[in-house]
């Protein structure tokens, strides 16, 4: 007898799936690393369907400009801890499950730890050096993972580390074996994003984990499948291991845990070389001559900055050619104050001896 | 010979549209050269390629009325 069957008799109904898919739900361990835009509807799913264990993992707080499309929250949250926030609403939702939160960044120090309690894992962080290191912990764990990652109206889905039909696995790193250039790939916060493509995305990853663990239907092992929110087309692509991308994985747990990925994906906010101003630093010096002030966002990106005196030269071109700068003090901005650091340490590089400043949370903070 | 290539992401950006038809392209190695004649910023991106719907990790030849898939890496969650 599963624990609070009834609820479940709708799935149960289905032909193929019934009381021996569902005791297979119930004995299942679901780790869902990253409680937001994915994570939400993962969560949501995995629990009404009766996944016996389901662990969250994120070190985040709950933001008003998440609501937007982390529906799970309401305003009231703002300010939690969305890992026990979600965890409280899971519990509400299904009290006959096992519900465990961690509220912590997962790393390579202790992801081993963890994702060695699950039997899937669920990836719906927002960021490269995450996704490289939740893939090569669940290589060497040998460990499934169902992949998803959002680009404004498109969404991949897949499902790794599952032998195919020709008995090989195929992880992430036999699509993109390194990771692309800080600032090359922009994330929902840099690119912005349909509010309902996660919900779409994320509740494909559920149905995927659900499909994987019931033995219903034909999961995306071995294949990624993109999704266009805008034009509703969708696109599979069968994947196959690349021996070359394999050996660029880790080769063992020690050597997973000397990994420092931020470095791997070229984040190198160590040096504190460009300095973050805040809002209001920003403002009592952007009206000042001894400044030079650079909006680094592609052309025709929005919203527009007014009130004060730039160029705009955007960082696609910079890392094509260093502009000229004739001030010593450079005030750099972007939309959310990412791609404004990394055009600062590009041009700290050349001009050694000038001052770069990126303005904090960029423009989107500047002109709230 | 003809063959479309679809592209994916901010890659619909760069080439200004989600597919393109091309000519006389005889394997994949020939057709990168090509589109960063066409679309030089594209160099600057990392992408995978899938021929007829399936991922390739070496150059391949083209055939008439192949699709290419041109996909970039997504990140965001």
């Amino acid at each position: 007898m599963i624990k609070g069957e009834s609820r479940y008799q709708r799935q149960m109904q289905l032909k193929g799936f019934g009381t021996a898919g569902q005791q297979k739900l119930a004995n299942a361990k679901v780790l869902v690393v990253g409680a937001g835009g994915l994570g939400c509807p993962v969560l949501q799913y995995l629990c009404a369907a009766g996944v016996g264990t389901v662990g969250i993992v994120d070190h985040d707080v709950v933001e008003l400009t998440n609501l937007q499309r982390q529906v799970l929250y309401t305003v009231s949250d703002i300010g939690q801890l969305k890992a026990d926030c979600a965890a409280g609403r899971m519990r509400q939702l299904n009290p006959e499950i096992e519900i465990i939160a961690y509220p912590l960044q997962l790393s390579n120090q202790n992801a081993a730890l963890i994702i060695s309690k699950f039997d899937i894992v669920i990836d719906g962080t927002d960021n490269f050096p995450a996704r490289y290191m939740i893939n090569d912990a669940c290589v060497l764990l040998n460990i499934p993972l169902v992949y998803a990652a959002l680009y404004e109206n498109e969404g991949q889905v897949a499902i790794f580390n599952i032998p195919g039909k020709d008995g090989r696995k195929i992880n992430y790193r036999d699509l993109f074996p390194e990771p692309p250039k800080p600032g090359e790939v922009l994330n929902c916060a840099e690119a912005g994003v349909l509010g309902v493509l996660p919900g779409i995305i994320g509740a494909m990853q559920a149905a995927e984990a659900i499909k994987l663990i019931s033995g219903v239907g034909s999961p995306l092992i071995n294949k990624m499948l993109i999704y266009n929110a805008y034009t509703n087309l969708s696109y599979q692509i069968e994947l196959s291991a690349d021996d070359q991308a394999h050996a660029t994985l880790p080769a063992d747990l020690d050597t997973f845990m000397q990994m420092d990925y931020n470095w791997f994906c070229g984040i190198t906010n160590t040096g504190g070389k460009v300095v973050e101003l805040e809002t209001e630093e920003f403002k009592e010096r952007m009206n000042s001559e001894v400044y030079t002030i650079i909006d680094v966002r592609e052309q025709g990106e929005t919203p527009e900055a007014k009130g004060f005196n730039y160029l705009r030269i955007p960082l696609s071109s910079i890392r094509k050619q260093v502009p000229d700068i004739e001030k010593n003090k450079i005030m750099l901005f972007c939309l959310s104050g990412i791609r404004s650091v990394i055009a600062g340490e590009i041009l700290q590089e050349v001009y050694p001896d000038k001052e770069f400043y990126s303005l904090k949370g960029g423009i989107l903070h500047l002109q709230a | 010979m003809k063959i479309e290539v679809l592209f994916f992401g901010r890659l619909t950006e760069i080439v200004g549209a989600e597919r393109i038809n091309l000519e006389n392209i005889s394997d994949t190695d020939a057709l990168n050269a090509h589109l960063w004649v066409l679309y030089p910023a594209l160099q600057q991106f990392q992408y995978k390629i899938a021929l007829n719907q399936k991922v390739i990790h070496a150059n391949k030849a083209l055939a008439e009325g192949m699709t290419v898939a041109v996909m970039p890496p997504f990140s965001g969650g």
